[in-house]
């Protein structure tokens, strides 16, 4: 076996050995994602997370009273109320909405709200106008306080206990 | 759909460093093959892994500056798949005196531009779902285009799926699995509840409405209209599993997966009864070691000739340069896994697997950590999308399905797979950029559509 063909050989298993190394570097490199229960975990973090990187903490802490109400305080339907049960609920003028808005301001299909854990969340379904939480636009889905004004077009909401 | 959360860090340094990785796997690949084949290092191997190297680097540095927080391990990954392909392919070249391997530098190089295009012109991801509608339009036409007489390229290799304008072909098929994607993601992410309530249950079932299974009966035809027009059963497999997909994992309803699955029976079937180039495939997938086929035009010699290959390869390959694979019809596009497969034999196919495992779940991680519904199913349709196409190529390489004409994603010759497979890294490296960016107010200005809010509720339009 001359030089070069050595050469050649160790390069050819090299090659082989260096792919391998790849993926494990790569695997290497996210295992910090991989490792679900301690640094990533699904769901909420867990107290001691939460103690170490503040910033995994987003949300406010859940509602203490569940809503059991949907009521609309403004616009065209001021004064209707609607029982809120698991499923979510689709707000907007088409005729598929749970909760059919008379509103010109409202787009067909534009916000919903679901329930999730204990709280409820509303979501912006792209509507043209936008949704309101408490005189923000909504950018994802956040969760409804109860009490807290949620404004689509001229109407408002607000979930009551 | 679920969520993930994890605390934010950009974590460029370590892609840099795996990119260098990649960047010296592709140099030592195209090494072995000038060095194993007597070529001499001339100006264009290192002209060559200069490109690479720039353009990667260059789209390392656009991600420093656009999307800070991306996924680390997508671009190397991808840039290690590629430049293997681009040594295969330039191998293969130096066998058959074929020029395959300058075209597929010049579209790597088009498709890392159109990547980093897509990275730096577009802001948020969510912009797309603006032109849900759009993009089903533009789907519809990128599929017709090829039948078009003037710039259809004609029937090549049996299906008709290119367009041939001047001295370019391009198969516009591959930018429409892009386009519908973002159609079902708006579509989806806006009916979701209407096609998760409404219907009746039968048992355990929730059956859909018939009228929201329209988008489903639509995706249905069109994979069926590829198949009866185009003759490209790949296609057709690809569009009806992404929308299949797609739909389980906006609703989480099963019935779905049963209703396309029967779909699929009831099509395959029927495929195989009427359709000739169908029933020749699977006749051929069956009996491929029989000598009467293996010798028939458009028989299963392809096939054959690539499974000895793999068998020459054997568990660690014959090296570069060292074994036969240019004897099997279309080494370098459709089979080129089996080419990979005799020069680097199991340990390297394996190798390349794993690398595009990882690819497919850093998409999937993606879609998990982003925090809008159109960010997570059109995360999850590409990724899904690419993980089905290697299925379905791989699978048939290697005789466990029957096979069908799929690219193999940033391997195979072929430019209009590479840059559409590029605009889709470029889209799940901006979808995981938004999924790992931190998400208090002090940090970079949240995207679109905060921006606008103050002047829309002054100044309110009726919506349309």
């Amino acid at each position: 076996m001359n030089d070069l063909s050595l050469v050649v050989t160790i390069l050819r298993f090299g090659f082989l050995a260096l792919m391998w190394i790849m993926v494990f570097a790569v695997v290497a490199a996210m295992r910090r994602d991989l490792v679900i229960g301690r640094k990533a975990k699904v769901g909420a973090p867990t107290a001691r997370q939460a103690r170490r990187h503040p910033e995994l903490v987003e949300d406010a802490p859940p509602a203490k009273v569940q809503a059991r109400q949907l009521v609309v305080t403004e616009g065209p339907l001021a004064g209707t109320t609607l029982e809120l049960s698991g499923t979510p609920i689709l707000l907007g003028r088409a005729q598929e909405a749970t909760l059919v808005l008379e509103d010109d301001y409202a787009s067909g299909r534009h916000a919903r709200l679901f329930p999730q854990g204990t709280r409820w969340f509303i979501e912006d379904l792209g509507s043209t106008n936008g949704t309101f939480l408490g005189g923000n636009a909504l950018t994802r889905a956040l969760p409804v306080e109860l009490g807290v004004p949620v404004r689509i077009g001229k109407t408002v909401i607000e979930l009551r206990p | 759909m679920s969520q993930l959360q994890t605390v934010a860090k950009p974590r460029r340094n370590t892609e840099l460093l795996l990119l260098i990785l990649a960047l010296g796997m592709s140099a030592l690949a195209n090494a072995l093959v000038n060095l194993n084949l007597g070529r001499t290092f001339d100006n264009d191997f290192f002209a060559q892994i200069a490109i690479l190297a720039g353009l990667s680097l260059a789209f390392h540095m656009v991600l420093r500056f656009k999307a800070k927080y991306a996924d680390p391990v997508i671009l190397p990954v991808v840039v290690a798949l590629n430049g293997l392909g681009l040594a295969v392919i330039h191998r293969l070249d130096i066998a058959t005196g074929d020029t395959a391997g300058q075209r597929q530098w010049m579209w790597t190089s088009l498709a890392v531009v159109a990547a980093i295009a897509v990275v730096w012109f577009l802001r948020d991801h969510r912009i797309l779902r603006r032109y849900t509608y759009i993009s089903l339009l533009a789907s519809v036409v990128l599929l017709i285009l090829p039948l078009v007489p003037g710039i259809s390229a004609g029937n090549v290799n049996g299906a008709t799926v290119w367009i041939a304008i001047g001295p370019f072909t391009f198969q516009p098929g591959e930018i429409a699995k892009i386009t519908l994607a973002i159609f079902f993601a708006g579509y989806l992410s806006s009916n979701r509840d209407l096609i998760l309530l409404a219907g009746k249950k039968i048992g355990p079932l929730q059956l859909p409405r018939v009228r929201d299974l329209a988008p489903m009966i639509v995706a249905w035809l069109a994979s069926v209209g590829v198949l009866v027009f185009q003759r490209d059963l790949g296609t057709s497999i690809l569009f009806f599993g992404l929308f299949m997909v797609m739909i389980y994992v906006a609703t989480s309803r099963i019935s779905w997966i049963l209703i396309g699955l029967a779909l699929i029976a009831v099509g395959g079937v029927a495929a195989y009864q009427i359709f000739p180039h169908v029933t020749q495939r699977i006749d051929v997938w069956v009996n491929a070691l029989d000598p009467e086929y293996i010798g028939a035009p458009f028989g299963s010699g392809q096939i054959v000739s690539g499974l000895f290959g793999m068998a020459n390869g054997g568990l660690l390959g014959t090296g570069f340069g060292q074994g036969a694979p240019y004897s099997i019809p279309l080494a370098n596009s459709d089979m080129i896994i089996a080419s990979i497969g005799e020069e680097l034999g199991l340990v390297g196919l394996f190798a390349i697997l794993c690398l595009y495992a990882l690819f497919i779940a850093r998409g999937f991680r993606a879609a998990l950590g982003t925090r809008d519904a159109f960010g997570k199913l059109l995360a999850v349709g590409l990724s899904f999308a690419v993980a089905l196409q290697c299925f379905v190529i791989i699978g048939g390489v290697t005789r466990l399905i029957p096979l069908t004409g799929l690219t193999t994603p940033f391997l195979a010759a072929g430019g209009s797979s590479l840059l559409s497979n590029w605009i889709i890294v470029a889209l799940i490296l901006k979808i995981s950029d938004a999924a790992r960016r931190p998400i208090d107010v002090t940090g970079p200005p949240a995207p679109v559509e905060t921006t606008p809010t103050i002047d829309q509720a002054q100044k309110e339009v009726p919506a349309p």
